[in-house]
């Protein structure tokens, strides 16, 4: 049976539209991989020895002070991206399998999951390392497999909340208002949950708990799906009450607001669209990084450009880079129907404009590091608008990835979204404006340079209408080619 | 009028629709059958610029629809469920539908009020988005958004599969009242025969790409097909 199992699961892998991309993507991928698995390690190994150089008292006291936050990060990550194991048993339910091994199975199955091996990286040369040090071997065995069970834990926590969004999204403002009272010492957490994980250490038998909370979770959940293995039950999708909304007061912008209304709706109703928003919503913050000096890379002058780009632009390019693919599921009806590009571009194209300029709002708060700060965000602001808002929807032309709104899969990139095209597309978008600055800074001076970037968004919006006319007859052009990829859905 | 020459549609060496010429004149109730594979819905596509002609030409009411986009204004389908936009209330769908063919709310209010019957109570006021309505109920949905606007060509693929028999019959009594006015083309796929020969005047046999059988409806229609297709 379990034969049965892995050969259709090595055949999902193996024949998916997305396995199928050209061979320079896929080294480009395998190379991705390898650095953060190198990058991991090198935390694991090298994490006793920079807190130990830094002071900041035993590692494993301190690895343990903040384990805490690790875990409930990861089980945060976890709900927003690891897939249910029930998605793909619907076939297998009436054929004669027992029940609990369908279950066993796709319990199983996350088991194996890249969400769980990948933190071995950092636990297993961490561990060595304690050993190695002279930390007493019993204590860290049992550390390490409390630890271990405590994120298979997570594992089987997420199966069991998955889809109860009330549940996690007040667990995650509570964890919020951790980490603020934290940050400013009102209450400190970790003093509470820190001597727990010491105690694995000091007392390895312990560990036997977490592995006895572990079988219980995985037993519930699997009781759980084995109860409500029925299609109208644990195996029904999420269905929302839906509301019939009319936007009227769009409607004085004609048939650019009836496209406007529908992308509202397409952003507030799907999942996929949602975490795209959030995302861009913390672009916002991607800036901290420079403007605090916290990375020394970034303390050139002309990265400060960079950090503006990115902050005004998070949905810019989390929303636009995607754009046609968002209506990839209904695309037909939009080619079929009277409509003119021009229109149902511009609707994107507000709304971009519209979240670029609400984000340059909230990122008023790095006036806290300086007008420079803040003006720095206002170049990438202009510039987004008039030249970046254009090229995106040029790119989206060719990016032609069926989206899915309905999961978050993929929601982190993809990898048809990278082509040669796209790529060649980001040089504008990013390379571009910091050499424009850069000429302004080394030449005149630090404002020359911000002039010269606001200038070029400035030029690019005047050339609105041109570029739009280009666009159009881009997608025109490439209409059929996308059509026949939204088909083949992956 | 629909005219239709040369046309040829070819994936790699494979030729999966051949037609030298076919019109459909205004007016007409036009069915389409064959098999799978037969290039019904390859037809259908081409007629509404899904998908480019290997070799020549469709028009529209002397529009080149791979050409230009003026057919659009008075052409309307249904193919398949990439029509339907999954997010949107059946209400909400109805209203783009209608905004986009210059019609206002009350215009599809109207519209919609005289398919109360069609929809038998489980398409409007639902609470529920399109994506959470069962195949049949979507299929409603869509047929009917292809009525919005006052289209002069409408273009629908197999719109009996998967309706209950009761809409079944429903539908074929809005098609005919369709084709009795005269000034609505209706073009239907399906492989129902004795759905197809009760509504259509005039059937078109598909059989590989090619167009084997081109009759005017009579009261021998049917079993001429039934000896097509059983042989």
């Amino acid at each position: 049976m379990l034969k049965h199992f892995l050969t259709l699961e090595w055949k999902s892998f193996f024949r998916s539209a997305s396995f199928k991309a050209n061979l320079a993507i896929k080294i480009f991928m395998i190379f991705g991989a390898l650095y953060f698995m190198a990058v991991f390690l090198g935390l694991g190994i090298g994490a006793f020895y920079i807190i130990e150089r830094q002071g900041w008292g035993d590692p494993l006291q301190v690895v343990n002070r903040f384990m805490i936050y690790y875990l409930v990060g990861d089980l945060y990550i976890r709900y927003m991206l690891q897939k249910m194991p029930i998605t793909n048993i619907k076939p297998l339910l009436y054929l004669p399998i027992n029940k609990s091994k369908v279950v066993a199975y796709s319990l199983g199955k996350t088991v194996v999951s890249f969400f769980n091996w990948s933190h071995a990286f950092f636990y297993v040369p961490f561990s060595i390392v304690l050993l190695i040090e002279g930390y007493s071997p019993i204590g860290v065995i049992g550390w390490h497999l409390g630890i271990m069970a405590l994120f298979y834990c997570n594992n089987f926590i997420n199966v069991l909340v998955n889809n109860k969004d009330s549940v996690f999204y007040s667990l995650l403002g509570v964890v919020l208002i951790l980490v603020i009272c934290q940050y400013y010492e009102l209450f400190n957490i970790t003093v509470y949950t820190s001597p727990f994980f010491n105690v694995l250490y000091e007392l390895p038998w312990v560990a036997l708990l977490t592995w006895g909370l572990l079988i219980s979770l995985a037993s519930s959940a699997f009781f759980y799906f084995k109860r409500h293995m029925y299609l109208d039950a644990g195996l029904a999708g999420k269905k929302s009450l839906a509301k019939t909304e009319d936007y009227a007061w769009l409607n004085r912008f004609g048939n650019l607001g009836t496209f406007l209304k529908n992308d509202i709706k397409l952003i507030r109703r799907n999942k996929r669209s949602k975490t795209s928003v959030i995302m861009s919503f913390f672009f916002i913050f991607y800036g901290l990084l420079f403007f605090t000096g916290g990375i020394e890379a970034y303390d050139g002058p002309i990265w400060k450009i960079f950090a503006g780009i990115f902050i005004s632009g998070g949905f810019l390019f989390s929303f636009g880079q995607f754009v046609p693919s968002w209506d990839s599921s209904y695309y037909p009806l939009m080619m079929s129907q009277n409509i003119r590009y021009r229109e149902y571009l511009s609707s994107k194209w507000y709304l971009i404009i519209i979240a670029t300029v609400l984000s340059t709002i909230l990122a008023s708060f790095y006036i806290y590091f300086g007008w420079d700060a803040y003006l720095a965000v206002i170049v990438g602001a202009i510039y987004n608008v008039g030249v970046n808002s254009y090229l995106v929807l040029w790119g989206g032309a060719y990016i032609k990835t069926p989206i899915d709104l309905t999961s978050n899969k993929k929601a982190f990139g993809d990898k048809q979204a990278f082509n040669t095209k796209t790529l060649l597309l980001t040089l504008p978008k990013l390379i571009l404006p910091m050499g424009v600055y850069a000429l302004g800074h080394y030449l005149i001076s630090p404002t020359a340079g911000y002039i010269f970037v606001a200038m070029a968004g400035i030029i690019g919006f005047g050339f609105r209408n041109k570029v739009f006319a280009m666009i159009e007859s881009i997608y025109k052009k490439e209409k059929y080619k996308t059509l026949a990829a939204y088909k083949q859905k992956s | 009028m629909i005219t239709v020459q040369n046309l040829t549609k070819r994936y790699g060496e494979s030729i999966v629709l051949d037609i030298e010429n076919l019109e459909i004149p205004k007016g007409q109730s036009f069915g389409l059958v064959g098999n799978n594979g037969a290039g019904k819905t390859t037809f259908f596509s081409l007629m509404l610029d899904l998908i480019q002609p290997t070799t020549g030409q469709i028009n529209n009411n002397g529009v080149q629809v791979d050409a230009s986009e003026a057919w659009k204004p008075f052409t309307s389908a249904f193919i398949d469920e990439t029509f339907l936009i999954g997010y949107l209330t059946p209400e909400e769908y109805f209203y783009f539908i209608g905004e986009i063919r210059g019609q206002n709310k009350a215009d599809v209010d109207n519209l919609l009020a005289g398919f109360a019957d069609f929809f038998h109570g489980e398409i409007l006021g639902q609470k529920k988005y399109l994506r959470d309505l069962s195949k049949g109920n979507q299929k409603k949905a869509g047929i009917v958004a292809s009525f919005i606007g006052n289209p002069e060509v409408i273009i629908l693929d197999e719109p009996f599969a998967n309706l209950d028999p009761t809409t079944q019959i429903r539908l074929k009594g809005i098609i005919k009242e369709l084709a009795a006015s005269r000034e609505v083309t209706v073009l239907v796929s399906s492989h129902d025969l004795i759905h197809v020969t009760e509504v259509c005047e005039r059937i078109v046999v598909l059989s590989k790409g090619e167009l084997v059988k081109d009759i005017q409806t009579s009261n021998e229609t049917l079993n001429e097909l039934e000896v097509f297709f059983g042989g």
